[in-house]
């Protein structure tokens, strides 16, 4: 399959007041068209680095990073990020906040009718078509998070980086908001890759959970394929062998091989 | 598209969505749950009906009692300590009886040095709004800049620093000197005064943006202009109708002394003017109405600077 992410021997190391900080070492990662890849690990393990490396949001020390065959420079709508925080411009509505990027990416080549369209489609995509109107004050962090989706989204971007998109939030609107995406995911075939640390939901939702080590210096520990046909059902799997199992694999990497020291 | 939707659209939008509420009949029910059942409906409306005329006057009184309790407190002070025979200071009752004829007449002209008390508060206001205005001209882009670039905030901030405590009037003479003129060297004055608020807030408000917001922007990849129009310039909004709101009133303090020194019409002038008539109660007028001018400009500002300021989360 084609490899829309190449990630070789990559590390990242920040300037700090008590000299080098090396974050990420040695990263090696391959992220193929329409698989979705969870970072997994402890906080402060550099999951959200990583990602930022390939938003372009940040450059890496050491090491090439490609996408699409090119290298990353810098940041671009063909990777478009969903932040942790849903980072909505709080002056413009849901509509308008989706259209800024739509406008961005194909206002260009495509007449006003068009991206409208795009606009509305997006909304609807994520169900809050009624929401187009409000602003982001109005609605819930869920209803946010969502818009951020279709912002990402609205974009077709090449690759989805979300950075714990659902963190904020409480496990009943989390939990909507997983099978939310999984039916979006079937209904794009975005490629995506999520932060996440959530175990649970780095199964339900993942072709593949890449596990970081603890940082300093943290790099890429074990890589676990989630062989679970899609669409996934939340209460089906909770008794699937398989989905057990690779709930454990990732529960015994965290918590015997990478327990992290009391801070 | 509509590209400065702000938040006063959304007050519209709301209603759509608000909560329906219960039929009627059930609100009256559940309403007084004590009362026996067999109470008539009517009665039971009409009552409660005026509990919320009652809760609503009551609120009233709330807001508007200590402001007036306060205010006759003040003038209560006033008249004891004026009553005396040989007080110098003319007494509440004096003070309105001159006012009333003061009123009953602002817009008169009779010559240069004699003209109404409304000419003379226009005066004041159009150099407060020339001088302010050049100010916020210069400075929000000034802020700006300074905000923007490290280097050029390093290069002016001592230079800043150290204009910003110099008394207004100390740059009177520079402007006498400048414009050889009384008129300009006032409104240069307010420039000189009002402009520090203005680049300070604005530069404050920039260097504030949200990295969250910043990121947006470079993941969408926006042009330049965009980036100004819709994230640096919304989100330093607020910040900068703070120094405006401040630079007016600064420049609204100024402009009394300024104008004491140089002459002509405004409403400095006029204090001065009456303090050599020795008309005091018309001293003690100028001084409400300076206040309430004051006090009206700062309160456009809240309700402009409300308008614009975004919840954030």
């Amino acid at each position: 399959m084609k490899k829309i992410v190449q990630i070789e021997n990559v590390g990242q190391t920040f300037d700090t007041k008590n000299g080098k900080f090396v974050a990420l070492r040695d990263v090696n990662l391959d992220i193929r068209e329409g698989e979705f890849v969870t970072l997994i690990g402890h906080s402060g393990c550099g999951k959200s680095t990583l990602l930022n490396l390939i938003a372009g949001l940040t450059k890496p020390s050491s090491g090439s990073m490609l996408c699409d065959g090119r290298e990353i420079a810098g940041p671009g709508p063909e990777r478009a990020v969903v932040f942790q925080n849903h980072s909505l411009l709080p002056w413009l509505t849901c509509y308008d906040n989706v259209y800024l990027g739509v406008e961005r990416v194909f206002g260009g080549k495509e007449g006003k009718a068009r991206l409208k369209e795009r606009t509305h489609a997006a909304m609807a995509l994520v169900g809050l078509s009624h929401a187009e109107i409000k602003y982001p004050h109005e609605i819930s962090g869920g209803m946010k998070q969502r818009v951020g989706i279709a912002r990402a989204l609205a974009m077709e971007p090449k690759i989805l980086l979300m950075d714990e998109p659902f963190g904020a939030l409480d496990a009943l609107t989390r939990a909507n908001l997983q099978d939310e995406l999984m039916k979006i995911m079937a209904a794009t075939g975005a490629t995506t890759v999520m932060v996440t640390h959530d175990v649970d939901e780095a199964v339900l939702l993942s072709d593949r959970v890449v596990m970081l080590t603890n940082g300093p210096a943290a790099t890429i520990g074990e890589i676990l394929d989630v062989k679970l046909e899609h669409p996934r059902n939340r209460l089906a799997l909770a008794n699937d062998p398989h989905f057990v199992e690779c709930r454990a694999a990732i529960l015994e990497f965290l918590y015997q091989k990478q327990l992290k020291k009391a801070a | 598209m509509t590209t400065m939707t702000m938040t006063g659209d959304a007050a519209m939008a709301s209603p759509q969505d608000a909560p329906l509420r219960p039929p009627a009949p059930g609100a009256a029910f559940s309403h007084d749950t004590q009362a026996p059942l067999a109470a008539p409906q009517p009665g039971l409306a009409a009552s409660s009906s005026t509990n919320a005329d009652a809760e609503w006057l009551r609120k009233v009184f709330k807001a508007i009692l200590p402001p007036i309790l306060g205010l006759a407190l003040l003038i209560g002070i006033w008249y004891v300590g004026t009553a005396g025979a040989d007080a110098r200071i003319p007494g509440p009752g004096k003070t309105w009886e001159a006012a009333v004829a003061l009123f009953s007449d602002p817009f008169y002209r009779e010559g240069p040095n004699d003209q109404g008390i409304g000419w003379n508060v226009l005066a004041s206001l159009q150099r407060v709004a020339i001088g302010f205005g050049i100010a916020a001209a210069v400075g929000i882009p000034l802020g700006f800049l300074i905000g923007r670039f490290a280097t050029l905030s390093a290069m002016v901030n001592p230079i800043i620093s150290l204009l910003r405590p110099v008394s207004p009037l100390a740059w009177l003479p520079i402007g006498l000197l400048v414009f050889q003129r009384a008129d300009p060297a006032a409104t240069w004055t307010i420039f000189i005064c009002s402009i520090w608020p203005m680049i300070l807030n604005t530069a404050q408000g920039v260097s504030r943006v949200p990295q969250d917001y910043l990121n947006v922007a470079r993941v969408l990849n926006l042009s330049e202009w965009k980036i100004f129009t819709k994230i640096l310039f919304p989100s330093v909004l607020p910040y900068m109708l703070t120094g405006i709101r401040l630079s007016i009133g600064t420049a609204w303090l100024v402009i009394v002394a300024a104008e004491m020194l140089t002459g002509g019409v405004g409403i400095g002038f006029w204090v001065w003017d009456e303090w050599n008539n020795l008309k005091v109660e018309h001293i003690i007028i100028a001084i409400f109405v300076i206040g309430i001018v004051g006090l009206i400009l700062e309160q456009c500002l809240v309700l402009l600077a409300k308008r614009f300021t975004y919840e954030t989360r």
